[in-house]
């Protein structure tokens, strides 16, 4: 594995779910104090942040709650992938050797409902939105409805995943959705976008993330459980993709920007995906978890079936994914939910994830995010 | 009282004798995109034209939507909302289009098969002009 320059040294975390009397921002506060302390430093050892919120306000007004220390920060909107985005703004900040402690944080709070598109901040015409068609869930449908008979994945199995979601969840005090739900009435829930139920999809959510990262050689400063960034990469669509948000697609088919990203992840890191111990992969509903997972490498297409039927995803499986809920019992709060995921992989490093601990000591984790209009962020963690 | 008119101008040539989908053909690489747009995406030249699509392509995708999208942007009924279907039709030889689809049973919708484009209403605007937009419907037999 590459020798690592950067490690993150603290994580604090706002729980997900509703939180009436507390603002987007308010959230993301308070997951940075907690990050601090859990680092065990202050707010004016920071020297730079990377923050975002989509729907939440501008991250750097938290300074005026936080303290006016006059460091440099910066914010980040890149949709889905905003947390992949700051984080990998915060590693490179740290590698280039501009600074050595810096925050990555991200909150949010959403109205309800599936998201509110706003066509033109897509670059699309009002004529999209106005006949129906500006709809997230409608292209998640679409992608996991083909891909289901191209490659025979069942019903049952979409199932599968979102009970997998909230089992996990269960263990996780910071997760929104923590009841466990039985195939048959997650497949019985109203039907939003064929092939997805109600059940089978995340909810816009609220919840705020925030890691501290430091140079690699001066992480024991610290904490005794660092844990090294070995690769943090994003990327964006090329000709023939098929994504998100979009009136039409190239004749040609290609690979979406998950494989880019993930090749160019476990190239950065030195290793491949049979050394993976734990991943967090981008599940806004179950087909992107199951299709995730062969974009990221983990199994070739259409072995999902058998890996989900025989439980391979549990977290006492060969490949546990998606340990405290993912974004299926987690929600989404856009800015933060990148971010979530480095939080619960850095649990499981540091052997602290209580009762959903993946167990035999693991060593090397993943996480991987997706957004529109076609973008995706890959970590790899090792301790 | 209202007028027919296209929910855009310059996405279709609806009103005419044999109205097609506006897209652009890239003259360096032969890229064609829909709506129309002045760069071309797979090879980067800016030598684009406009160029009439087909009217008949196979189904490569389709969901239903299943409940009324939040209005804005939605302009269709929400209050005694029908679900409809979407789709991306893989026009013959030149781009996949995404678009509604005039039937919502997934009985009758699979993969692959044969749609032609067509054009349907979809609601009235404050002028009460009714909106034209476009749609592909299954080819009969």
């Amino acid at each position: 594995m590459s020798k690592p320059e950067v490690a993150i040294v603290g994580i604090g975390m706002h729980p997900f779910g509703r939180t009436p009397e507390k603002t987007g921002q308010e959230q993301g506060v308070y997951a940075v104090r907690e990050a601090l302390k859990d680092a065990g430093v202050e707010w004016k050892d920071i020297q730079f942040a990377f923050g975002g919120s989509q729907a939440a306000g501008a991250a750097d007004t938290m300074v005026s709650k936080l303290g006016l220390t006059g460091l440099q920060f910066i914010n980040v909107a890149n949709g889905c992938a905003t947390g992949g985005s700051a984080l990998f703004s915060a590693y490179n900040t740290i590698a280039s050797g501009a600074f050595d402690l810096g925050i990555a944080v991200g909150y949010d709070k959403h109205e309800r409902g599936a998201f509110r598109v706003n066509t033109r901040s897509h670059g699309l015409g009002d004529w999209y939105g106005k006949q129906g068609l500006a709809l997230t869930t409608q292209f998640f449908g679409m992608k996991i409805n083909r891909y289901m008979e191209k490659y025979d994945i069942s019903h049952n199995t979409l199932a599968k995943i979102s009970a997998k979601a909230f089992r996990n969840a269960e263990h996780n005090p910071n997760a929104w959705r923590r009841q466990p739900f039985s195939e048959e009435q997650i497949l019985e829930s109203e039907m939003l976008s064929y092939p997805l139920t109600k059940f089978m999809f995340c909810s816009p959510a609220e919840g705020g993330v925030a890691l501290i990262l430091a140079r690699a050689d001066q992480a024991h400063k610290y904490t005794d459980t660092p844990v090294y960034l070995n690769a943090a990469v994003v990327r964006s669509r090329r000709w023939g993709s098929f994504e998100v948000m979009a009136p039409w697609i190239a004749l040609d088919d290609a690979a979406g920007p998950t494989v880019d990203t993930s090749k160019a992840a476990f190239e950065m890191a030195g290793i491949g995906p049979e050394d993976i111990d734990v991943a967090q992969l981008q599940d806004t509903e179950v087909g992107a978890e199951i299709m995730h997972m062969a974009e990221n490498g983990f199994c070739e297409h259409g072995e999902q079936e058998r890996m989900i039927q025989q439980g391979e995803t549990e977290i006492g499986g060969k490949l546990p994914v998606n340990t405290d809920g993912g974004c299926l019992a987690n929600g989404e709060p856009v800015g933060a939910s990148g971010l979530r995921q480095v939080h619960e992989n850095v649990l499981q490093l540091r052997g602290a994830a209580g009762k959903r601990q993946v167990p035999n000591d693991p060593s090397v984790a993943y996480t991987h995010v997706y957004g529109a209009p076609g973008i995706s962020g890959v970590t790899i963690l090792s301790k | 009282m209202g007028e027919r008119v296209p929910i855009e101008e310059g996405l279709f040539t609806w009103p005419s004798d044999e109205p097609k989908l506006i897209g652009s053909i890239c003259l360096d690489c032969g890229a064609i995109v829909f709506p129309a747009q002045s760069g071309c995406p797979r090879c980067t030249s800016d030598n684009t034209e406009k160029k009439e699509l087909g009217t008949r392509g196979s189904l490569w995708t389709w969901t239903i939507q299943g409940f009324p999208p939040k209005s804005p942007p939605y302009q269709g009924d929400t209050e005694n909302f029908e679900p409809f279907g979407v789709g991306y039709v893989e026009i013959h030889d030149e781009v996949k289009v995404e678009t509604r689809l005039t039937v919502a049973e997934k009985e009758k919708l699979s993969i692959g098969m044969e749609m032609e484009l067509t054009f349907v209403p979809l609601y009235v605007d404050e002028d009460g002009n009714e909106v034209i937009t476009f749609a592909f419907a299954p080819v009969e037999g």
